[in-house]
């Protein structure tokens, strides 16, 4: 076992690990945060994304020990009081439907417009081509993310 | 799926890092990102005994100017090779292929140096690396020596590191003033590999091509150069036609491989089509 600090969501954790132990099942198992999903298990789908010292990275392809002494935001984070302007344009907007894809595309987005504040809609396709749709809502989720970008969620 | 049991150590140096790798023998594994590796990993293609997590060894992270060329840190990230300005004013055509590197989570955790280790010739920046003359350097408990990458890259996911040694950066001499560069990737979907990759850097003179440099990404078990193409290059016009007459050599002497995504001759054809494609656009044709 290995021990590990990490600040999820604000709270400080430290906990001993299995070294094989994947950051994912870090979050869902251990601290009970199953706002976190897992989709494909491959990296491939962004279901997993989360924000690792504020850049997006997908927690199924990260160990738990990499995360030592990182800083965590998970969907379940991301509010502060009230919803995070991403949250409220992709309600607004219907950007989603099954919403299994959400959670990864909320955080993949918020790191896409720490980069680049004011993205063009090529833009905002490149920076979530990490994350899968499969209710082919990919219109929707550009439309969020424009609106999200003019209320000023990037700066 | 979870991964096989490992034993764990994280070294705070090189020296260290390259201690545990001799203490551990042919069962040890070096991390960075772990972009390439924990996928192998999860499905148990890969079950080393311990893993060397070199994530915490900051020398071996940044760009440095090393007079004629830059020494590029292993565990420099994709997004930092993107982002770099002595990348982007010396050897803009690493920085544009890591931009092609998977998706924007993957580049923030992969890294150049695992990337050219992990030896996959479907990898982008191995035929990158090649077409620029670069050289690996790598350090073991023995000592420090240079790799030209022509002699890196041994075979699919094979290289001429030995087993106690880390690759701690990356060599790439400088690109002087009139060369262009292209990378053409051809993948099925916005995050897949290349089915085949181009990497072609053109210098002109007078109108005239005075060199072209061109690496092959997935067309054979180890990242290649198109001779052919390149000796058919040098000296053209630089014209679209004549550049494209000489991408007619592209697929010469390779052995791509067949998968699901092409068939070798297809895969031929996508070299030529891409590599006349790579020249154009390198030589502002």
């Amino acid at each position: 076992m290995t021990q590990i600090n990490v600040t999820v969501d604000g709270v400080s954790y430290v906990d001993d690990v299995e070294p094989r132990l994947l950051l994912v099942h870090y979050l869902r198992d251990v601290l009970g945060k199953t706002g976190t999903p897992i989709g494909c298990d491959t990296s491939n789908c962004g279901a997993c994304t989360v924000l690792m010292d504020g850049v997006s990275v997908k927690s199924c392809s990260v160990l738990a020990v990499q995360a030592d002494g990182t800083e965590i935001t998970t969907i379940e984070g991301l509010a502060n009081g009230e919803w995070h302007p991403l949250q409220k344009a992709f309600h607004e907007e219907h950007a989603l439907q099954c919403g299994y894809c959400t959670p990864g595309m909320i955080l993949a987005s918020a790191d896409l417009l720490r980069d680049n504040p004011n993205p063009t809609d090529e833009q905002i396709r490149e920076g979530l081509e990490g994350n899968l749709c499969r209710c082919t809502g990919y219109e929707h989720i550009v439309r969020a993310v424009r609106r999200a970008a003019q209320a000023g969620a990037g700066q | 799926m979870i991964p096989a049991k490992f034993d764990y150590v994280k070294p705070g140096s090189v020296a260290e890092a390259a201690q545990a790798l001799a203490d551990g023998g042919e069962d040890a594994k070096v991390i960075a990102g772990g972009q390439s590796l924990l996928p192998l990993l999860r499905l148990r293609l890969s079950f080393p005994d311990v893993l060397v997590d070199v994530g915490g060894i900051d020398e071996l992270r940044g760009v440095t100017d090393a007079g004629d060329s830059l020494l590029i840190g292993a565990r420099t990230t994709h997004y930092q090779v993107v982002h770099d300005p002595l990348i982007a004013e010396h050897c803009g055509l690493l920085a544009a292929a890591a931009a092609t590197v998977a998706d924007p989570a993957v580049r923030h955790r992969g890294t150049l140096g695992g990337s050219l280790a992990h030896g996959d010739p479907a990898g982008d920046l191995p035929a990158v690396v090649l077409a620029l003359d670069g050289t690996m350097v790598a350090r073991s408990a023995r000592g420090e020596r240079e790799i030209p990458a022509a002699e890196f890259f041994v075979d699919y996911l094979t290289t001429a590191l030995a087993a106690d040694e880390i690759l701690t950066g990356v060599r790439v001499p400088k690109l002087g003033p009139g060369w262009g560069y292209r990378y053409e990737k051809f993948h099925r979907t916005a995050q897949a590999w290349a089915i085949v990759g181009v990497a072609a850097l053109v210098r002109r003179s007078d109108g005239h091509v005075a060199e072209a440099r061109i690496g092959l990404t997935n067309m054979g078990s180890v990242p290649v150069r198109a001779s052919a193409a390149e000796a058919a290059a040098a000296g053209v016009e630089a014209t679209a036609a004549a550049l494209t007459a000489a991408a007619r050599s592209a697929s010469d002497g390779t052995q791509p491989p067949s998968d699901l995504h092409g068939a070798p001759d297809y895969r031929r054809h996508l070299a030529r089509v891409l590599t006349g494609r790579a020249l154009v656009a390198a030589a502002g044709a």
